[in-house]
């Protein structure tokens, strides 16, 4: 594990907030957002982008942050588990998740919530089927997944409905 | 009634603390230099050069204060090794630093050299006991369970069948690792935060390991992150590790394992290996058989005989045995010790039974329903441990309403067309099944939980237990059981996080105990409480939510806050021959009958489970949401266990120790389980419930193995059953003809 260099500044904007930190470029962004700016819901489930509890998005897309060289989030758009209640086209999913059974442990939930939110702003009247496929890069070992589709179903309904 | 969980909101905001979430200043960070080999002797131990080793804490055996043990029920397994190792990855030499990254890298720089011993590696040579790993003969423990005489039987039999039946290690796979953060301070001891689901075996595991008083351990449950027994005996160990690296630095000093170690390192469900052999007449009774089962238990003793206790009771299945001998063993080998998992030894012995079941029927030309139907255990009858079933359970009437919700007569006479033309050969398998809940025995009268419940000067109240979360919904469902006894609403109740210096010991959070055995508890402390008041005088015999919480406020400005206490009693006519290994083995059973439907490609041997109906008895069922997401959870990890989890050994080491390679299902896997309840009710539970959290683990993988052997025609007798076992047992007919009366010759 040979650090390359010297740290270096990187900005980037997360839940809204312009951030400036001072890291090694190759760090990963899951550390950074746990370690440098106390945002915890970010969880680490594997370390090697298999199960999605890191999962965040960055300019839109859902990421394993992971994977994620911080280097890669310079000038970056990033949404995290805490800051989708502000932003959430969907107010509803974290209620849905909580009412239908969605999160047992909660160690999978931040992540899963974020694809799920991915999924519903792409595809805002999905089909079992698809929500199925959507939420397949985050693994959740408590539920059997039931619940969780369940949530989502219910978040599209009361999502579309207001 | 389904309300909110309580900690609910933090989880699906992201606030809840799990304990890497958690940081105190000037925190060091732990690693574990571990064996690299199975068994031997260490010579020497180098520190490599490259690596600011003057700025690193090292512990070694040598820095134990009390005794290098992990105290659990027999203390044979060192905290760390010394001198001695008897396992690939068993703790040697412990290291912190302040920078987290530089720790990984020094783990790697200490150089161990052995001297090597011959290792052993499975259950077979472990028996042969060509070399003595432990104690005298390699076997933790035996059990010999006798009832009727299984000699008279077989000469009054139509067909004696025998088969012989495996199931691997599986891997909990919570999704948050081990963890832990433990402090020291010269005047108030070691303190402890941890991810772990038995507060009280942490703080009796330290007391012994660091020499401190009761009062000097304190051990708090952070929020866990999953945990299916993966999380009862491991976290003694690294809570012990983290206590003596605090000790040895003076300052804070967490310890959090990534995948792969956590994979590699710790617990797992243990291998197993099962043979029954079944007298049965021409109608298809069973006469009575003798059954073999002996559990893989790694190099330490941990909880392998508790395993192997259920695992031996449960063997027999929901049947009727009028002469069995159940004889089983659990055996050393030099693999890490492998531990609790849901279900703890059941669904082993409950997979052979369940195959043994489609076995008999092959043999007899009978369907795989009618042979259980003649065979189940009615009410009045006795267990295999002479216990007499007394509640009005109709297991008939279970398994006539899981096939029809299943739809599987018509579905079994469509596949049978269906496969003739297509090579995506479509089955349908069912598994019937029981599963005891709370501990085994007198297990229950030997913990001796306690219970408290406060009344606080708001109103409201509080719920003193030990019992930790993990996503099953303890603290829900405990303080729905406060809340139903005192009239009082969700919100008036609140639960206390788990912590030795404020709450009882209420047990382990283990064995499906807590809401049936722990709650029952909860009602009777709470009711405790409504006593109290009664007693001053502030409180008639009937009264409302308001009347409740103004007598409870008054109450405590005038004496402060007040507790009531419940301890538990055994419940009159429960006797247990620890000895004869007779009587009333649980206080009462979970009943379950499962039906899987499957489609085995035959182009790519992948097995697709597509449609699953889980239907079970489980007493009064307190929060439906909650309770169906045990089911659903429990039947995906089953499903896992059956067609996707296989721990590769080699030399005793997993070597698949990431999610990358050990595959556990995901959403697009798993077809929408479907989940039933019946509700007969129970005496001994709270509200008439009983334990549910390990039952849903046991049905899965034989009904879905017997579909598989209904699709192919071929019956499969091991798990995990992945596309490779499938082609492998078809083409070198290793797997056994359903039809096919061949006794499989012992490997």
């Amino acid at each position: 594990m040979n650090t390359p260099r010297a740290r270096c500044e990187i900005s980037f904007t997360v839940n809204d907030e312009h951030r400036t930190v001072l890291a090694f470029p190759m760090e990963r962004l899951l550390d950074v957002l746990r370690e440098r700016l106390g945002l915890t819901g970010t969880k680490e489930g594997c370390g090697e982008g298999e199960c999605g509890s890191c999962a965040v998005l960055m300019n839109g897309a859902l990421v394993n942050s992971c994977l994620v060289p911080v280097l890669q989030a310079q000038e970056a758009k990033i949404v995290t588990i805490e800051g989708l209640g502000q932003q959430c086209r969907f107010p509803a999913l974290q209620q849905c998740f909580l009412e239908c059974g969605g999160a047992q442990c909660g160690i999978c939930t931040p992540g899963m919530i974020l694809a799920a939110w991915h999924l519903l702003n792409q595809n805002p009247q999905p089909d079992l089927e698809e929500i199925r496929e959507a939420l397949a890069g985050n693994l959740c070992r408590c539920t059997g997944y039931v619940q969780i589709w369940e949530a989502v179903a219910e978040a599209a309904v009361r999502g579309n409905r207001g | 009634m389904s309300v909110p969980r309580k900690e609910g909101l933090d989880k699906v905001t992201g606030r809840a603390q799990y304990i890497d979430d958690m940081s105190l200043p000037g925190t060091l960070y732990g690693g574990t230099v571990r064996s690299s080999i199975p068994r031997g002797r260490i010579r020497k131990v180098t520190f490599l050069p490259g690596i600011p080793w003057d700025e690193f804490v090292v512990v070694t055996a040598k820095d134990i204060p009390g005794k290098n043990c992990v105290a659990l029920i027999v203390d044979d397994q060192p905290c760390l090794a010394d001198g001695w190792v008897n396992h690939p990855e068993e703790p040697v030499l412990l290291l912190a630093h302040a920078d987290r990254r530089l720790v990984p890298q020094a783990v790697q720089s200490v150089k161990i050299e052995y001297d090597l011993l011959p290792p052993l590696f499975s259950i077979e040579e472990s028996e042969r006991q060509q070399e003595i790993i432990w104690g005298t003969d390699n076997i933790f423990k035996t059990y010999l369970v006798e009832k009727g005489n299984v000699d008279e039987v077989w000469a009054k039999a139509d067909f004696i069948v025998e088969g012989e039946y495996r199931t691997g290690a599986q891997e909990q796979l919570y999704i948050e690792t081990n963890g832990v953060m433990a402090c020291f301070d010269r005047n108030r001891g070691i303190t402890v935060w941890g991810s772990l689901q038995c507060p009280y075996y942490v703080h009796k595991a330290l007391m012994k390991l660091c020499a401190l008083p009761e009062d000097q351990v304190r051990v708090l449950q952070t929020e866990t992150g999953g945990a299916f027994g993966g999380k009862e005996e491991y976290p003694s160990m690294i809570a012990g590790h983290a206590a003596l690296l605090a000790m040895k630095s003076g300052r804070p000093v967490k310890i959090v394992y990534d995948r792969m170690e956590d994979m590699v390192a710790t617990t797992k469900r243990h291998p197993s290996r099962t043979r029954h052999r079944t007298a049965v007449t021409r109608e298809g009774k069973i006469l009575g058989g003798e059954i073999e089962f002996v559990i893989e238990g790694g190099a330490y003793a941990t909880l392998s005989s508790v395993v192997l206790s259920r695992g031996t009771i449960h063997a027999g299945g929901p049947y009727f045995w009028p002469s069995v001998r159940i004889r089983g063993k659990a055996v050393a080998t030099n693999a890490p010790p492998h531990g609790a998992f849901r279900g703890f030894g059941a669904p082993q012995s409950l997979f052979a039974m369940e195959r043994h079941m489609d076995r008999i029927a092959a043999r007899l030309g009978m369907s795989a329903v009618e042979i259980r139907r003649r065979n189940f255990l009615k009410t009045g009858q006795t267990t295999t441990t002479a216990q007499t079933i007394a509640e009005p359970i109709d297991l008939d009437r279970l398994l006539q309403r899981a096939l029809s919700l299943a739809d599987y007569e018509a579905k079994k006479e469509r596949f049978r067309s269906h496969n003739l033309s297509s090579s995506a050969k479509k089955g349908i398998g069912v598994a019937a099944f029981l599963h005891g809940a709370g501990f085994t025995g007198s297990g229950e009268r030997y913990l001796a939980s306690l219970v408290g419940v406060e009344g606080c000067a708001d109103g409201r109240v509080r719920v003193l237990v030990s019992s930790t979360e993990f996503g099953q919904g303890t603290k829900t469902v405990l303080c729905q059981i406060a809340a139903e006894t005192l009239g009082l609403s969700y919100q008036d109740v609140e639960i206390a996080q788990p912590d030795t210096e404020a709450v009882p010991n209420s047990g382990p959070t283990v064995a499906s105990r807590t809401v049936m055995v722990v709650g029952k508890l909860v009602q009777a402390a709470a009711l405790g409480l409504r006593y109290t008041l009664m007693g001053a005088g502030l409180l008639g015999e009937r009264h409302s939510r308001e009347e409740f919480c103004q007598a409870c406020a008054r109450y405590s400005a005038e004496h402060g806050r007040f507790k009531s206490w419940a301890r538990y009693d055994p419940p009159s006519g429960i006797f247990w021959d620890e000895e004869r290994y007779r009587g009333e083995a649980y206080a009462a059973y979970a009943w379950a009958v499962y039906v899987a439907e499957v489609t085995v490609d035959l182009t790519t041997y992948s097995v697709t489970v597509d449609d699953f109906v889980a239907l079970q008895e489980v007493g009064r069922v307190l929060h439906p949401v909650l309770a169906r997401g045990q089911i659903t959870g429990g039947v995906a990890q089953g499903i896992g266990y059956a067609l996707y989890e296989k721990v590769l050994w080699r030399e005793g080491r997993m070597l698949n120790g990431q999610m990358t390679n050990y595959i556990m299902p995901t959403s697009a896997d798993l077809p929408p389980i479907r989940v039933y309840f019946e509700e007969l009710g129970n005496v001994h539970g709270a509200f008439g419930a009983k334990g549910i959290g390990e039952l849903p683990i046991d049905g899965p993988a034989p009904a879905v193995v017997n579909a598989v052997g209904d699709a192919l025609g071929t019956g499969f007798d091991s798990l995990p059953l992945l596309p490779e076992d499938i082609f492998q047992g078809m083409s070198s007919g290793a797997a056994t003809g359903a039809d096919s009366d061949a006794v499989r010759g012992l490997r």
